[in-house]
């Protein structure tokens, strides 16, 4: 169970800007194993689409992948043409994204859409492909499916038209789904429901998720390993728990401390909810030779203004040894306190 | 034990029901159908466009006069001598104009707007996709053409190629292509960074799938209704040139009856106003069938 099927090592993807070639994501590597749940955070702007993006080969088209390797089961995505891109896409890895309410065809049925991919795919007819359609639309838990294929997306509500999204994104059984922000147009009952389905068919068909996320509370509920991302860069990466219980990183901890009562020790619920001074640096800044986070932090010191942080290991006795803790700080937190 | 098998009988019963109730669900095109016959004006504009069809199509079988040929006096006014539309200037019988005339105007009208529905969804369509270079040589082109003069371009080639039907309804659809490819780039432009074109594409699609099966459908409504006024304007735009004697000579459609009788306006205004009258209802009508099918084919308005 512990087979790697995605490997990203350094990757860069860099955006033409009016101020110049700017990297929105700079040296980004990460493993995903097969069924394991992976979360990435960080405010607006930080680059989690854009990892998203850069896995399906979607990038706007300003930007694109200058160095690095999206190794898919041993095949590289990052040199893939776009015909191996328009099979692996919605087959092996598949997406579903923030906005349920316009993802779908307006002008097409549900039953329609759903059985679209199964025909591009799996090359099955019609009649076979409806079936499957309310087969699906049973697993994710829509109530009499069979009706329900004829409807247009208007005549649903947002956490159905999601489920509809969910059903579309795991039709062909794809090895990931990337979820990117499922639920911010949601209602917390309804976000709780579909965390609760995606939880479920991933366990079931053992696929892998990767959460993209500002919210760390969806993180806890959904994933085993996060990766915190600001301005482009990883800051930390580890098991969630130990990041949620002694996050290092600066950045990592004001994340968690605007959460309230999330863990009473880093957060004691005090009067005015805590937050992060500042807001993330516009692109022009990204891909200096300093640490990023600089001027908003409060342990700033020369060096950071001098050096990249490099991400390093940090010990901590919970981590192991599949799943290290690595932090990208001068003067980080250490293993607690 | 008795309550909880009599409670499971009426929830079976209330189940039942329900199916019963349960709306059940139309192939697309029936539904298209009924919304389109729910709507009044669409549906008699439908029937009065029937009728002018079958009246160019088969009047002239059943009233075999010839329109060219002078059998009566001229001017003489509708409804006397057995002549229901009287005769024009000439003598000529102007209902037999009328029916062999609408076989000709309808034709152009409905063949040019197509052909210019064909090229101009090409291009827009391509040039809203594809953007770059392919854009900006698509546009262009489209930029010539609408900056020539329609009537002058229309009237070169007419002259240039003979005054056939053929040719006209060429020139017609080269000169008024233009309109719907602005209106599907535009179109494209707009739907081509909506989320669902993002997940189609994340979903396996590919170019030419994304264009016509994701992208089209939902750019056709303003591109319907105005290929509905295009088919008015090319019967308009026939009218014109044969008011001008461009048209082809050996046969009779209205524009060409408002032509040669506009001199005599103010002396026998019936030669002019009738055949005008049949521009107008056929393109009133196939602006209404338009419109119709515009709310039709939109989802949101196909309520049950």
């Amino acid at each position: 169970m512990s087979d790697v099927i995605l490997d990203v090592r350094n990757l860069r993807v860099e955006f033409k800007t009016q101020a110049g070639t700017r990297p929105v994501l700079d040296d980004i590597s990460f493993s995903l194993k097969r069924g394991e749940r992976i979360s990435f955070v960080g405010e607006s702007g930080c680059g989690k689409s854009m990892t998203a993006l850069a896995l399906m080969s979607l990038l706007p088209s300003i930007g694109r992948i200058a160095s690095g390797q999206i190794l898919f089961k041993g095949e590289d995505l990052a040199a893939a043409d776009e015909s191996r891109l328009q099979n692996m896409r919605g087959n092996e890895i598949s997406m579903i994204f923030q906005e349920p309410m316009t993802s779908l065809n307006p002008v097409f049925t549900i039953g329609n859409q759903i059985s679209e991919v199964l025909k591009r795919h799996r090359g099955m007819d019609h009649g076979t492909a409806l079936a499957t359609a309310i087969k699906l639309l049973d697993a994710v838990k829509i109530p009499d499916a069979k009706a329900r294929i004829n409807d247009y997306p208007h005549q649903l509500s947002g956490g159905q038209r999601q489920r509809v999204m969910i059903a579309i994104a795991l039709a062909c059984e794809p090895e990931i789904l990337i979820a990117d922000e499922p639920t911010t147009a949601l209602d917390v009952t309804v976000q709780a429901e579909i965390f609760d389905l995606l939880r479920d068919i991933g366990a079931r068909t053992d696929t892998a998720i990767i959460l993209i996320t500002h919210d760390i509370g969806a993180v806890c509920q959904m994933a085993e390993r996060m990766l915190v991302m600001y301005a482009g860069r990883k800051v930390e990466e580890g098991p969630v728990q130990t990041i949620v219980e002694a996050a290092s990183h600066p950045y990592t901890r004001g994340l968690i401390s605007c959460v309230p009562h999330i863990r009473s020790d880093i957060s004691t619920l005090p009067d005015v909810l805590p937050e992060i001074d500042g807001i993330v640096p516009s692109i022009t800044s990204f891909g200096k030779n300093q640490c990023l986070f600089a001027p908003r932090c409060d342990r700033l010191t020369q060096k950071c203004l001098d050096q990249q942080p490099p991400s390093t290991s940090i010990a901590t006795a919970t981590v192991k040894k599949d799943a290290p803790h690595n932090v990208a700080c001068w003067n980080n937190h250490g293993t607690g306190a | 034990m008795a309550a909880k098998t009599k409670l499971a009988t009426l929830q079976n019963a209330a189940r039942d029901q329900e199916d019963n109730d349960a709306i059940k669900s139309q192939h697309p095109a029936v539904e298209i159908w009924r919304m389109f016959i729910a709507n009044r004006a669409a549906l008699v504009a439908m029937v009065v466009l029937v009728c002018i069809i079958l009246l160019a199509i088969f009047g002239p079988l059943f009233y075999p006069t010839d329109p060219f040929e002078m059998v009566w006096m001229p001017f003489t006014p509708p409804g006397t001598d057995g002549f229901i539309l009287g005769t024009d200037y000439l003598g000529r019988d102007l209902l037999a104009g009328l029916l062999h005339g609408g076989r000709v105007s309808i034709t152009i009208g409905l063949v040019a707007a197509l052909m210019s529905v064909f090229i101009g969804i090409s291009f827009g369509a391509f040039a809203g996709y594809y953007r770059g270079y392919v854009e900006e040589v698509l546009m262009r082109i489209t930029e010539f053409f609408q900056v020539l003069p329609t009537l002058l371009f229309s009237m070169v080639i007419v002259a240039l190629f003979g005054a056939s039907l053929q040719i006209i309804t060429i020139a017609i659809g080269l000169v008024s292509w233009t309109a719907v490819a602005r209106i599907t780039r535009a179109e494209f432009l707009r739907i081509r960074e909506l989320e669902y074109v993002t997940a189609s594409r994340s979903a396996g699609a590919t170019n030419f799938k994304l264009i016509f099966a994701i992208i089209l459908p939902n750019a056709l409504p303003p591109i319907i209704v105005q290929s509905a006024l295009m088919v008015g304007s090319a019967i308009l735009f026939e009218a014109g040139l044969a008011f001008l004697g461009l048209s082809d000579p050996n046969v009779v459609s209205w524009g060409q009856i408002i032509g040669s009788n506009r001199t005599y306006i103010l002396d026998a205004s019936y030669t002019v106003t009738i055949p005008g009258l049949a521009i107008f209802v056929t393109v009133l009508a196939i602006s209404l069938i338009g419109d119709g099918l515009n709310d039709a084919l939109n989802p949101k308005l196909r309520q049950r």
